[in-house]
């Protein structure tokens, strides 16, 4: 599905700094069952965020009018648990653009390159920085960059380098997906598979 | 060159390698259910694609779907209308389909390896982070996200950077009491569910090796737990004597070159991993899980650590040890129990069934308790009948629900409450898993035995 191409993003952040963010959180499971990519992001963290009853959980950092951005800073080891390509949805679909944190879960970061949020992996150090950054200013601009794989706490000029492949990084600046290029080697693929035993 | 088991399964199915980016990797099967597959088929219409290689893949309804009455129409109107979209989608594009109903239905990962749709060195996919589990019989198999299930609908590839690898050694003797499950829970616990991600992993040693398959599979299972995208164990004569028959494996001629090439499908004696752990099988007890993630496990008899102790943040395991109502230093026997679940694509097997009925039979279900048991398939549900099982269970004051995903991610009914303890033979123990604000505690098919006729966590070795 197409999205929305990837240059450099500016913005302030949402800080998240619990561990082990699983993507039951990120989207219950009772929220998959749909037909359609529709509004998942209304359910962006739905237990955490509002009460049984429907109304906001005043202590959830989502409703706290001080924190907004296109960016979310994460724990350690954000997106565990389930495959579900519904939680990056959720995360693409409330708004933010790029997720931060010192370690991603493989297939959430895989699913979020496949749905245009730029995973962003930094040092433990950096990641501290970050946060500290938007404790003591909730207004700290936050640069991505992606052609030149950085990202730059703007008040404080702290800067890291990030690593994607040279492959994805090509997709999420032009907004390409997977898909247009394994159409384009279909002859390739066929050919492949009639040299197979099963 | 030596190679490792997984480099001879991956490297044999890269189709094309990009300078600098993924490998462009076949898939030999692909598993589709109602949850995952709908908005890759809307992608495929929406691009008027065709799906390539429609039978390489295998539909089946099992994650939100209902355990009992699966002969009425289905109540929730946003389940039906995805049960409906699957069938559908599999009709409109030529894939079987065993949707409610049909005599093949079941959890995707139990209907799979029962019906020789797995088989080893196969690559093998599906939008379900325990597709790990047909790493059992050989495969590299681990969950994708939608939008690769519209690519293997679409090209029956995906684009994936090769993983690192990682080689798991339990060799001894397990004790009494000590299951596959147990094996596993255990490695979550000494790895955290971080310590495997970007590895896939091969299990090897006599611990394995003297496993039947379904042990196998639910080791397999839970390697996502610890980060793994997957796991595997070399094919040998028990991959071979399980599949062998089965209604779609490999028949006559055709099946002795097929095992003749299996045979081969194992680590080079001189290949190396990118790392390697070694474990010893008497250091494991039955295990339980005290907190909100996989890698909050310890043996049944032992305390819940302090926050000093234990790898990561303090502040989130206290998160979490307050959303399950326990402290530091507790013990958990004897903890309440309101709930047990026995089933899941992790212990949801005929073996699975032998374990629990092993401990209940002439005992009864404690008073306190509700108890959720869910065959993976109609196969399993057929063997516990005809295995005498289902009397056992029975008598002890169990009923038999009908196969499906089930209490394991509670998309159906299947909800355990708010605050009420669940020891369940699942995989996930995470805040809200089994229903909002429900608490989980994962174990294996003996120690939910043991709590469903004590009320309480319980040793299962003082009842066998």
């Amino acid at each position: 599905m197409a999205y929305d191409k990837f240059n450099i993003l500016t913005s302030t952040a949402v800080p998240l700094p619990l561990e082990n963010v699983d993507t039951d959180q990120i989207i219950p499971a009772r929220f998959l069952k749909a037909t359609k990519r529709e509004g998942f992001g209304d359910n962006l963290f739905r237990d955490w965020r509002y009460n049984n009853d429907g109304s906001p959980k005043a202590d959830f950092i989502l409703n706290n009018p001080i924190y907004s951005g296109k960016i979310l800073v994460g724990g350690k080891n954000f997106g565990s648990g389930s495959s579900r390509e519904h939680a990056a949805w959720a995360v693409y679909d409330y708004g933010f653009r790029c997720v931060v944190s010192s370690f991603f879960a493989d297939i959430f970061r895989n699913n979020c390159l496949n749905v245009g949020v730029l995973p962003v992996q930094v040092s433990p150090e950096f990641s501290e920085q970050i946060f500290n950054a938007i404790y003591s200013d909730p207004n700290t601009q936050i640069e991505v960059n992606l052609p030149e794989q950085t990202i730059t706490i703007l008040s404080t000029g702290a800067k890291e380098s990030f690593e994607i492949n040279s492959y994805k990084k090509d997709n999420m600046l032009n907004g390409f997906d997977d898909i247009d290029y394994l159409q384009s080697m279909k002859s390739e693929i066929e050919s492949f598979a009639n040299g197979l035993l099963l | 060159m030596s190679k490792t088991l997984f480099d001879k399964v991956w490297d044999s199915h890269v189709v094309r390698k990009i300078e600098g980016g993924p490998d462009v990797f076949f898939i030999d099967r692909h598993f589709i259910h109602e949850v995952t597959s709908p908005v890759a088929f809307l992608g495929l219409k929406s691009r008027g694609l065709k799906v390539l290689y429609p039978e390489r893949t295998f539909a089946t309804a099992d994650h939100n779907t209902p355990t009992i009455n699966q002969h009425l129409p289905v109540e929730d109107p946003l389940s039906a209308n995805q049960l409906k979209a699957l069938e559908d989608n599999s009709n409109e594009y030529g894939i079987s389909h065993w949707g409610l109903g049909h005599q093949k239905n079941g959890i995707v990962h139990v209907v799979g390896p029962e019906n020789g749709i797995t088989f080893p060195g196969a690559t093998i996919v599906c939008g379900d982070s325990h597709t790990s589990t047909h790493g059992a019989f050989g495969a590299i198999a681990f969950g994708i996200g939608t939008s690769e299930v519209e690519m293997v609908l679409s090209t029956q590839c995906i684009m994936q950077p090769k993983p690192k690898k990682m080689r798991i050694n339990i060799n001894g003797q397990l004790g009494k009491g000590v299951t596959p499950k147990d094996v596993a829970l255990y490695i979550i616990s000494q790895l955290t569910t971080s310590g495997a991600t970007g590895y896939f992993v091969e299990y090897a040693g006599d611990v394995f090796e003297n496993m039947t398959m379904e042990g196998r599979m639910t080791v397999c299972n839970l390697s996502i737990e610890m980060g793994a995208r997957g796991g595997m164990i070399a094919p040998d004569e028990t991959t071979f004597a399980y599949l062998k028959d089965k209604p779609l494996s490999l028949k006559g001629e055709a099946w002795n070159k097929a095992v003749a090439h299996w045979k081969t499908l194992k680590t080079d004696a001189d290949a190396t991993f990118d790392k390697e752990l070694t474990f010893s099988a008497s250091d494991i007890e039955p295990m339980i899980t005290y907190g909100t993630n996989p890698g909050m496990g310890m043996g049944i008899s032992k305390n819940i650590p302090n926050a000093e102790a234990v790898e990561g943040g303090v502040a989130t395991y206290k998160k979490s040890l307050d959303y399950m109502g326990y402290h530091e230093n507790d013990q958990m026997i004897g903890k309440k129990v309101d709930y047990v679940f026995l089933g899941s694509c992790t212990n949801g097997r005929i073996e699975d069934f032998r374990a629990f009925a092993s401990i209940v039979k002439g005992r009864k279900k404690a008073d306190n308790v509700t108890a959720w048991l869910v065959p993976g398939s109609h196969e399993v549900e057929a063997l516990i009948k005809e295995e005498g099982i289902l009397d056992i269970i029975n008598e002890a004051g169990f009923v038999l629900r009908q196969p499906g995903c089930s209490a394991c991610l509670a998309m159906n009914d299947d909800k355990v409450p708010a605050g009420k303890y669940a020891v369940s033979t699942s995989n996930r123990n995470f805040e809200g898993r089994q229903g909002p604000g429900s608490r989980t505690l994962l174990a294996s098919p003996l120690v939910a035995a043991a709590a469903a006729v004590t009320g309480v966590v319980t040793d299962p070795r003082d009842l066998l």
